[in-house]
């Protein structure tokens, strides 16, 4: 193990997946050897060259447009956007080129496109560099979506995503950038598919991915406290969903609540909360609750920034409003 | 640059194949033994015929929502593609993808596509990973005036300038985006001035005269296989049909449309053949017969053929299905 950040993380992974495999190749805005407003790809400029490490102007549909014709014709591009907010400029290249073309040309070649950006708030960047749009990519038929909350995390399922043969979004989170932790070294693959069980519990589950999965192992810990057993998991993939992971969970438990960063309104939790009704009532004690943020633009001011996005408190508050602590 | 009578005469062939798969598709649709929607390609043969001459069998195209054309000029076979318009399993994408989304990966057509603009970011990416791969294989991006007010044009021409990538932007300019005039759409006179925003090389062409399309579409070839770039090559034409069939395209004034029907390229090309000695009234005659067998071989197979299975609706949309794809 190795102790690193997010950023390194994501350096590690990427320098180790375009060592072993000349195919993978980075593009996006601004990736050249004195730019990158993340820091996550320095180094790889100067050992890869710029024939693999791409600094592409500002033309959010040609890069992501290219990388669709790149994988067709059998790279493994890596088509990284600093923030999700910018995917509003090639949402076609995503939504009716990547997510489609094998399919609508009837499977005749793979599609092994990873588009790797960067969502989430809490940083006063206001409304077009703070938004969490994982819902609008999970609707979409044909892209996998995952999300990553720590460094092991973002180092294990973005080499996954590389070596997937279908087209992968990665979303990390801009709030956890600085984030430490320890990382397995050399090659680390986490499957796509299969949440992460981050803490045991027994009577509430609380489900979440991304920074929040933070915040609901705060609002446990305090829980705890209270003689309340909180259970979180991590949903890592979003698209496929580990169904399973959360039934077996709520056996235990019988009382959810979903947490994202997200707005709630036609958010990803409305999906779990459906599948979790469609297929799992039984299992339920008590009624379902979202935890998310305000269904408006985000916020610049860090006053309105701790209303609008949900916290560990806003968590303990839902969990207590199922009846497990007297209030 | 020489035409040898061989070129010559497969440009011939692949332009009345092509017209006569256009018009076998265009009188099955009106007889409602066909449905979906048709782009048709009549009038526009010359350019996908007189590019694809140039064009090697690892060589790939892109192509638009118009874009039976391409692919019949690429090698794509009639009756595949006969059957997919027709819904058929035995289609090039199992009846998924119809006429707006045919493709043969194996002859190196990366796809036509229904969103305007959108085969350009793909050309380019194609294009990348032939320079990437040290091939000396190129890609050409077919597409039509009104995609070049898309901002896919523009990103994609200045991406592939500043990479220099093996990429040739063929437009064929029919005059029309949909219902409305290239003119009123755009304060440049022309497409291929564009290419001087880009500093690439742009040119104007017959579009009606695979021969001129032909030298055009094979300079910028050699460019860009030798290594110096994109160009942009303009192709000035005119489709017969609307914008799609049952369009009856009353925005052509009839002095226009009196003027493109003069000029079909097929009759054109015809009495060049003819009056140049290259071919004989019979070679002529010989050619038209057997593409017309081709395409009615073509409907034959599509008919006979069986529509596919609900299952085939989660193939290729992931590599395995998964898991939380099926109930509890």
């Amino acid at each position: 193990m190795a102790v690193m950040n997010l950023r390194q993380a994501i350096q590690n992974a990427m320098d180790i997946e375009m060592g072993r495999d000349p195919r993978v190749f980075i593009i996006g805005e601004d990736v050249g050897r004195n730019g990158c407003s993340f820091g996550q790809y320095n180094g790889l400029p100067d050992k890869y060259g710029d024939r693999r490490v791409v600094n592409a102007p500002i033309s959010e549909s040609v890069i992501t447009g290219m990388g669709v014709g790149a994988a067709a014709a059998g790279l493994r591009p890596v088509v990284h956007h600093d923030f999700i907010d910018f995917l509003g400029c090639c949402f076609d290249e995503i939504l009716n080129q990547a997510a489609k073309l094998r399919w609508m040309l009837g499977g005749q070649m793979l599609m092994p496109l990873t588009i790797d950006v960067f969502a989430g708030g809490g940083s006063a960047s206001a409304s077009q560099h703070s938004q969490s749009l994982e819902a609008l990519f999970t609707h979409i038929p044909g892209i996998k979506v995952v999300t990553t909350s720590s460094p092991a995390d973002a180092k294990g399922l973005l080499a996954s995503a590389i070596r997937d043969d279908d087209p992968v979004m990665i979303i990390h989170n801009k709030g956890l950038l600085g984030m430490t932790g320890e990382v397995p070294e050399g090659e680390y693959l986490i499957p796509i598919g299969k949440a992460n069980v981050v803490r045991e519990g027994s009577d509430v589950t609380l489900v979440s991915y991304s920074r929040m999965v933070h915040e609901c192992l705060g609002a446990a810990d305090d829980l705890a406290k209270e003689g309340v057993s909180a259970e979180v998991i991590d949903l890592r993939s979003l698209v496929p969903l580990d169904k399973e992971a959360i039934f077996a969970s709520l056996e235990k438990t019988g009382r959810l609540v979903i947490v994202h960063e997200a707005v709630g309104k036609s958010g990803f939790g409305a999906e779990v909360a459906a599948v979790v009704a469609e297929e799992a009532l039984d299992l339920l004690d008590a009624p379902i609750r979202r935890v998310t943020a305000l269904f408006s633009p985000v916020p610049y001011s860090a006053a309105l920034e701790s209303a609008y996005f949900p916290d560990k408190s806003k968590v303990i508050s839902a969990v207590k409003s199922l009846g497990l602590v007297k209030q | 640059m020489e035409h040898s009578k061989e070129v010559l005469l497969e440009i011939y062939r692949t332009m009345t194949r092509i017209r006569a798969f256009e018009e076998k598709g265009a009188e099955l649709a009106r007889t409602g033994k066909m449905h979906g929607t048709l782009h048709l390609y009549s009038g526009e043969e010359a350019i996908a015929a007189g590019v694809c001459s140039c064009l090697r069998e690892t060589d790939r195209i892109t192509s638009t929502h118009r874009g039976h054309g391409h692919c019949i000029a690429k090698g794509a076979d009639v009756k595949r593609m006969m059957a997919e318009i027709f819904g058929k399993s035995t289609g090039y994408s199992k009846g998924k993808g119809g006429s707006m989304h045919i493709a043969d990966i194996s002859k190196g057509i990366i796809g036509a596509n229904g969103i305007v603009g959108a085969g350009m970011p793909i050309a380019v990416g194609v294009a990348f990973a032939q320079k990437y791969q040290n091939e000396d294989n190129v890609t050409v991006a077919f597409f039509g005036d009104g995609a070049t007010n898309r901002g896919t044009f523009h990103e994609s021409v200045n991406l592939a300038a500043i990479l220099n990538l093996p990429v040739v932007f063929v437009c064929e300019n029919n005059h029309y985006g949909m219902s409305t005039a290239f003119a009123y759409h755009s304060k440049n006179k022309t497409v291929s001035q564009r290419a001087q925003a880009y500093d690439i090389p742009g040119v104007r062409v017959d579009g009606n005269d695979p021969v001129a399309v032909r030298e055009a579409a094979s300079e910028a070839i050699i460019r860009a296989r030798a290594g110096e770039g994109p160009t942009l090559v303009e192709c000035v034409t005119w489709r017969h049909h609307g914008h799609f069939l049952g369009d009856a395209g009353l925005y052509k004034s009839p002095e226009d449309e009196k003027y493109w029907r003069g000029h079909d390229p097929i009759p054109v090309f015809e009495k060049k053949l003819l009056e140049e000695g290259i071919a004989g009234q019979a070679e002529i005659e010989a050619v038209q017969a057997e593409t017309n067998a081709e395409i009615t071989e073509a409907v034959r197979f599509a008919e006979e053929s069986s529509y596919p299975e609900s299952s085939v609706i989660f193939e290729d949309l992931y590599e395995e299905i998964p898991a939380d794809f099926f109930m509890r």
